[in-house]
This record gives C-alpha cells, sequence and structure tokens, in this order.
C-alpha cells in the first residue's frame, strides 16, 4: 500500500473542498477503498475519512419518500423498519450482497461507488482501460464469463457489481451530492452510473470532490418486490445475472438487471411488456445485447431469471 | 528507501514495507480492546488487523485472505462484527473493540467457544476465532431482529433457524470444511438444536 495522509473532515463542504486536491479520497466504510489500495490500483496519497459527518439517519421527506444518509450502513438499511415495509426490494437486494461483517461497514454512497470485480481490473500485470487508460482490454478475448452482454464497448465489457444500486434504479432513486464549491445538486439514480464508451475510468456523473451527502426515495408505489440473484454460491457471491421488480397486481410493473452492464440495466420499454411475460421482457431489454463466447449463456438467465420472478409475483 | 517492485508488496496490508513514493505518514489512535484502554501511534496504513496483531500483539485474531473475502480477521467494533483487514486503525479512534481474547479464556470459555469445542467445530483451527466472534455477533443480529437473505417475510421476526445460521455465516470460510459442526454449535447456543 502507498502512504497516505489521514484527515477526519467535519462537515461535508469541508469534505468537498478537501478533496478536490490531488490525489485526495473519501473514505466511510473502506471495504472496497482498502481492498484495492492494498493492490495499489487506488494510490490516494490523502484521505479524507467522512465517518464523523452527520450523514448516518433516515428520514422521512415531505414528499412521502425516504432520505437515506450516505453514511447509513447497508445492515442498518436493510433492517430499516420503513424500508423493509414499503421498499422490500431494496432491503432484498442489500441482504442478497456480501457478507454480515461487510454489510455492517459498507455504506450507501460506497455501495453505489465500488468498482468492478473484473479480475482483469484487478491483476495489475492484466492491460486495463478502466485501471490504467489507454492499455487495451484483457477480459475482451479473455476469461469472460461474468463480463457484460450488453452496453460494453470495444474498452471495457466489466460489469457493476452492486444489487442495491439495482434496486435503486428500479426504485427511481435520486443521489443528493455537494460539490468542492460548496453547491449542491441532486442527480437521478438513471444518470448517476455511465456506460463504458471510451472513458470506462470514469464511471459516474460525479466531478472531483463531489460528495455525496444522501439518497433519496420517492413515495413508495406498493405492489410485490422482488429480487432475484442468480450467483455461483448461495451466499456470498457477485451476480451472474440478477433481477429487481415491483410488479403491481394488473401485471404492470419496473425491472432492471444486475450483472450484465456497467450499470443497472433497466429499459422503460421492456416494462410495458411485463404483462406478456418473460420472453417478451427479456427480449426488449436485451434487444442490443452482445455477449461473448463465454457468457452467452447470460441471454438465456435472464429470461429465466424474469420467468421466475414473474412466477412469485403471481403468488 | 528502497523502491519495492511493482506487486512485489500486493499482499501486503501493513505499513512495514515502505512505499516506493513518499514517507510513512503517522497518526495517534486510542481505542478500548478487550476493556481496556490502548494508545498507539501507528502508520497510517495500519490496518485495524495488523494493530491487533502486530502492535498489541493480540494474536487470537487471523490474517487469512487480507481482502475481506474469509472472514478469519473478524472482530466486533462497539458491538458490531466487521472485517478487521478492511478497515484502518486510524479510524477506530474511541471505538470499542472486541477479539477472541476478550470473549473468554482458556479456563473462563464464553458460552460460543465450549459449544465449538464441544461440537467440534473445527478441525486446524485458524478460522475459529473468526468464526466464534462472528457467531456471537450473529446471535445478537437475530436477536435484533436484523433480517437475512434467507428471511421468508421481511418484516417478521427472524428465527435462529439452520438455513438464517448458515446464510448469515457465509462470511467466514472454513478450509477444513467443519461447516456442520460450527452450525450445530451456534444453534446449541442458540437455543435450538441443529
Amino acid at each position: 500500500m502507498r502512504s497516505f495522509t489521514y484527515e477526519r473532515a467535519s462537515s461535508p463542504a469541508e469534505a468537498a473542498a478537501a478533496a478536490s486536491a490531488e490525489g485526495a479520497k473519501f473514505i466511510a466504510g473502506g471495504t472496497n477503498l482498502l481492498d484495492l489500495m492494498k493492490l495499489e490500483i487506488e494510490t490516494p496519497t490523502h484521505l479524507i475519512d467522512v465517518n464523523d459527518l452527520a450523514l448516518d439517519r433516515i428520514e422521512t421527506t415531505p414528499e412521502g419518500g425516504l432520505r437515506i444518509g450516505a453514511l447509513v450502513r447497508n445492515t442498518d438499511l436493510a433492517a430499516d423498519e420503513r424500508v423493509r415495509r414499503d421498499y422490500g426490494l431494496l432491503s432484498r437486494a442489500l441482504l442478497a450482497g456480501a457478507s454480515g461483517q461487510l454489510r455492517n461497514k459498507a455504506t450507501t454512497a460506497g455501495n453505489l461507488l465500488q468498482r468492478t470485480r473484473c479480475p482483469y481490473f484487478y491483476d495489475t500485470n492484466q492491460p486495463c482501460n478502466k485501471r490504467q487508460p489507454g492499455s487495451g482490454c484483457a477480459a475482451i478475448g479473455g476469461f469472460s464469463r461474468q463480463h457484460a452482454v450488453i452496453g460494453a464497448s470495444e474498452m471495457c465489457i466489466a460489469t457493476h457489481p452492486s444489487d442495491m444500486a439495482v434496486a435503486m434504479r428500479v426504485l427511481d432513486a435520486t443521489v443528493e451530492t455537494v460539490r468542492p464549491d460548496g453547491t449542491a445538486r441532486s442527480i437521478p439514480i438513471a444518470e448517476f452510473h455511465r456506460l463504458p464508451g471510451d472513458t470506462p475510468h470514469v464511471e459516474n456523473a460525479l466531478i472531483p470532490g463531489e460528495l455525496i451527502t444522501a439518497v433519496t426515495l420517492p413515495r413508495p408505489v406498493g405492489g410485490t418486490h422482488i429480487y432475484h440473484k442468480v450467483r455461483d454460491r448461495a451466499s456470498y457471491a457477485f451476480a451472474l445475472v440478477s433481477a429487481g421488480a415491483i410488479v403491481q397486481r394488473d401485471g404492470t410493473g419496473h425491472i432492471a438487471l444486475g450483472g450484465v452492464a456497467h450499470k443497472p440495466w433497466r429499459v422503460e420499454a421492456a416494462e410495458a411488456e411485463l404483462p406478456r411475460g418473460a420472453k417478451a421482457v427479456a427480449e426488449q431489454l436485451l434487444a442490443d445485447a452482445k455477449p461473448t463466447q463465454e457468457n452467452a449463456f447470460k441471454l438465456p438467465l435472464v429470461e429465466r431469471t424474469l420467468a421466475a420472478v414473474l412466477a412469485e409475483a403471481r403468488t | 528507501m528502497t523502491a519495492a517492485p511493482s506487486g512485489a508488496n500486493a499482499q501486503a496490508g501493513t505499513g512495514d514495507m515502505p512505499s516506493a513514493v513518499g514517507e510513512p505518514a503517522m497518526s495517534k489512535v486510542a481505542i478500548t480492546v478487550n476493556g481496556e484502554a490502548r494508545e498507539l501511534d501507528l502508520d497510517t496504513r495500519t490496518t485495524l488487523l495488523d494493530a491487533l496483531r502486530e502492535h498489541l500483539h493480540l494474536t487470537g485474531t487471523k490474517k487469512g485472505c487480507d481482502h475481506g473475502q474469509c472472514g478469519a480477521c473478524t472482530v466486533m467494533v462497539d458491538g458490531q462484527r466487521i472485517n478487521s483487514c478492511l478497515t484502518l486503525a486510524v479510524m477506530h479512534e474511541g471505538d470499542t473493540i472486541t477479539t477472541i481474547e476478550g470473549l473468554g479464556a482458556p479456563q473462563n470459555l464464553n458460552a460460543m467457544q465450549a459449544a465449538f469445542v464441544k461440537h467440534d467445530g473445527y478441525q486446524c483451527g485458524y478460522c475459529t476465532p473468526g468464526q466464534i466472534c462472528s457467531a456471537v455477533a450473529v446471535l445478537d443480529e437475530i436477536r435484533a431482529g436484523i433480517p437475512s437473505h434467507v428471511s421468508g417475510d421481511l418484516t417478521a421476526t427472524p428465527q435462529a433457524t439452520v438455513a438464517e445460521l448458515r446464510e448469515r455465516m457465509s462470511g467466514n470460510i472454513c478450509r477444513c470444511g467443519a461447516y456442520s459442526n460450527i452450525v450445530e454449535a451456534i444453534a446449541e447456543v442458540a437455543g435450538r438444536p441443529a
């Protein structure tokens, strides 16, 4: 690990201002950042500990939704009574991810910002456009069983690893931030994560030093909340394919996929097909899919996962 | 300062090896470990795990993968289990830490330690301190009503069923495969035969 200086920030604006300096990075739970620092994939020279910022509360908004502080731990968010009752999809997605130990540390904002688990991103002996822009992509033509089947580019076929982000996408969450100049803004979750394109190292809409302060949810929409995750182990593994859904009694609803793209994959046109069944939805969701030979299995797996989701919604 | 070749310290989680760039930065931290107040002056890179093992010589907590994948380093911080390898010691100013040494001693075993002995919940024993710390915290989490991936009804009170214990312990890997005995030990402490 490279050496770094360390400070504890006492206000969001102060933290954002400090983080705009070259080499500075925020640390909250640290479960992903420290892993990457040990491998020298992340090499910050200054860490700004944001854990003292009072961003660890879940509050009801005037609109009847929830405002989730950036530092709310994954365990606490999944266990919150309001989340369990009104946003079950979010609880389910959180509980499907990581381990109990990790969920006790991992934060809401950090979960959105976690990096891909592409093995070529993690192996510093391999080229990776995300880790070292312009060096190439070893996953293309390599072992790509875990990788993206849609929305990828010739520069990068990594997936976003988060389960929580899939639920946030279905729930139409909004990411609240403060920028280094002290101004706040709201970013719809649909615009938060980016596709790799020519700049796979740029993964989200944040500018340097911009700090996430909260994630807000609109008022509950009812319906049956389902998160179905297919993985190589029954627990503590990243998704090959996952589907988060809210299905209403009349068969309409919202759905997004995890494990298939560089961000949670939601296509509004596909949701119109929900009453017609899994095959129709999958065809719309994956219309432009370009799988590799090794991950082509994800296309039928998506359809079957959606069929399982819709069957569960009917019970 | 000798420059380390790239990748040579890929497994290092401590500040023991000088970085290729920059001098080590030191920082003070005060923590309470197993009821005892401790003050340390540490390289900022020192994980909580290395602070416990290398600086406080509490070697019950084990380093397995050093990347949060195996759970051997599990300790409790302010009552919650975490991977001590994935957190910096300097981030724990004022925190209360409980390690396996704080749970019990050979002549005064914690109920979970006694149950692991009784049910032979180990073979080589390397993962055991992490398993036991995790197991104690799992029962606390169930009592606190925290749901899990296998909880059927999210709004119901979770129970310490075998399915729940297996899911909640998935962050602790046992290379010897003592899982069935580990579950029996935890179930006994939970008051429910496995």
